[in-house]
């Protein structure tokens, strides 16, 4: 097996016992960038010389005998999360030169941890969409497919280690933007629960609904990437301060006595494409095979969740976005005299298209007179959204769902009709209204040979047991030793 | 629900945003759409129901009043698209 194709498990083992070095395993993942992401335009930043330093620093530690899971690991980061003198730029002109002054907390862990950054990671602008076709920069290209999106916003990071760019990565999920990208690209992906892992250096698109994560090439490497970011940080006020166990740690039982729910609602959801019905119910029988037991469960308040997500997240994003003004970071139209006209300007000129958009939908749904009928009625439904699962949670430990209702689509399909690609998450922001976290672990192939994903969803602060029925369903499934044809 | 191309000006004001002639039309048209699929949520029944800021149960983060560290102003000025003598520098307001 090639370097670059190696898990972190693997990877991890070799390092550790002396097999290979870490500067071996950059070096062959930075000539894997340089071979095929011309193709996919997965990375907007290549930081070549950082990572062969952090290599070489890591081969010193490896040597010295005291290594973690991670030293010497080289990993991807999504352009959204602020990296100590290494641009980061959210997809977006507006920040197009920004260089953060400090780093967020999940990449001091990774430091902290000895893993090779090796750069950051295409994405639709501030995490607006769900193809990351709308990053202000590049499109990004599914490796199973070059003409069909990766998903979004973490597409670059889902392609990145879909095409063995990297070992793992770090993405952010606001609707599903970790796990319908993991699921597009044939990954694993996990949403952990709301203020599982810190929010503090993520570039806010909504506050109260973001969460980083990560993607890897299995379920083991999840684990072992949450197990290094997760944890309480004082300098996120949302942050919760409870136990991490030790998620890489993982049972390896089989399923006997685990219950699994299966919402009556999301089989008859508009636009479930046959094929992802026919995978989910197939990955289902496989589950059941290895002793859970199946009930049905309900979650009345799902037609509704697209449209409170739709006002929650827009006008968050409006509040949070107000901040590029020009003045203190990012672009500034300089040919303008006059402040206001400067503010204006700016913001349109570094702004794309589907931030515009948001930005005056959330302003709308937050200006006098439609605060109540908007954002207050969203808030609102969002607490019957959160009841509904924890009601649904009373008859079972975790939750089976497709991730997105269709496999990947083609570059361009949903462009100009903004509504139909918002539909396109109706199986994954739930959780993120709910706080609850979600794993995406790859469960078969379309007709044209297009990953599909199986969303397990759990209880606040029990990744453990997606983690625990995503690993037994992937060992017995065994999806993920297929690569794409790159 | 329509939603006219005035009102798109406006808001657009509001948020600080300069929007062509040319894309008035299309704004308006796309996000009448999202504002009427938007709209159905009036159909729920929420009398009573408390509204969430985020779906986790957390009141309050308290830490020490305690001086920690902060940027230096070099460092803080570091990405100013232009400034002078320590500040930032804004077109004339007065």
């Amino acid at each position: 097996m090639k370097l670059h194709e190696l898990t972190i498990q693997q990877a991890s083992g070799l390092l550790q016992n002396k097999e290979i070095s870490s500067r071996e395993l950059t070096r062959a993942v930075l000539d894997r960038i340089e071979a095929v992401d011309a193709r996919i335009g997965a990375y907007l930043t290549v930081d070549a010389e950082g990572a062969m330093a952090q290599a070489e620093a890591a081969d010193q530690r490896l040597a010295a005998g005291n290594a973690v899971p991670l030293t010497g690991i080289p990993l991807g980061i999504k352009d959204l999360l602020c990296t100590r003198g290494l641009r980061t730029t959210c997809a977006s002109r507006i920040l197009e030169n920004f260089i953060p002054p400090y780093d967020a907390t999940v990449i001091t862990r990774l430091k902290a941890a000895d893993a090779v950054l090796v750069g950051k990671l295409n994405m639709d602008e501030f995490a607006m969409g769900s193809t990351t076709e709308h990053s202000g920069f590049q499109v990004t290209r599914n490796p199973w497919n070059l003409d069909c999106i990766p998903g979004g916003s973490s597409g670059g990071s889902a392609a990145a280690v879909a095409a063995d760019m990297c070992l793992g990565a770090l993405g952010s999920d606001t609707g599903g933007s970790i796990r319908q990208p993991a699921s597009h690209c044939g990954v694993v992906g996990i949403k952990p629960t709301y203020g599982r892992v810190s929010r503090y250096g993520l570039v806010a698109f909504a506050s109260s609904l973001d969460q980083v994560g990560p993607l890897g090439k299995s379920v083991t490497d999840c684990a072992i990437l949450l197990d290094a970011i997760a944890g309480h940080d004082p300098k996120d006020s949302t942050s919760v301060p409870e136990p991490v166990p030790d998620f890489s740690d993982i049972a390896t039982d089989g399923l006997a006595g685990v219950v699994v729910g299966i919402p009556r609602e999301y089989s008859t959801a508009q636009g479930l494409d046959p094929q992802v019905g026919r995978a989910i119910e197939a990955a289902v029988k496989t589950i059941e095979s290895l002793g859970a037991r199946c009930v049905e469960v309900s979650l009345p308040h799902t037609d509704r969740a697209v449209a409170a997500y739709y006002v929650i997240a827009p006008s968050e994003a409006s509040s949070n976005l107000a901040r590029y003004d020009g003045v203190k970071y990012g672009f500034r139209d300089k040919t303008q005299s006059d402040l206001m006209q400067m503010y204006r300007s700016t913001r349109s000129q570094g702004f794309g298209p589907e931030v515009q958009r948001r930005i005056i939908i959330g302003t709308y749904a937050l200006s006098a007179g439609y605060y109540d009928a908007y954002y207050g009625k969203a808030s609102q439904i969002r607490t019957l959204i959160r009841n509904d699962f924890t009601t649904a949670f009373e008859s079972c430990d975790a939750i089976l769902s497709p991730v997105a209702p269709t496999p990947a689509y083609p570059i361009g399909e949903t462009l100009d009709d903004p509504l139909t690609m918002y539909l396109s998450d109706i199986f994954t922001l739930s959780a993120n209204l709910a706080g609850i976290p979600g794993i995406s672990v790859p469960c078969g192939f379309s007709d044209a040979g297009l990953p599909i994903g199986l969303q397990i969803m759990g209880r606040h602060f029990n990744e453990a047991m997606l983690f625990r029925i995503a690993r037994q369903f992937e060992g017995e499934a065994g999806i993920n030793e297929r690569k794409p044809p790159l | 629900m329509k939603i006219s191309k005035e009102e798109v000006l406006h808001v657009a004001n509001l948020a600080r945003l300069e929007i062509d002639d040319a894309d008035v039309e299309r704004f308006a048209g796309q996000i009448g759409t999202i504002l009427d699929y938007v709209d159905t949520l009036k159909q729920v029944d929420t009398a009573g129901v408390a509204a969430t800021s985020h779906a986790i149960t957390l009141t309050n983060a308290f830490r020490e009043d305690e001086e920690t560290g902060h940027l230096d102003p070099q460092t803080a000025l570091a990405n100013a698209p232009e400034k002078d003598e320590g500040a930032f520098v804004v077109p004339k307001v007065i």
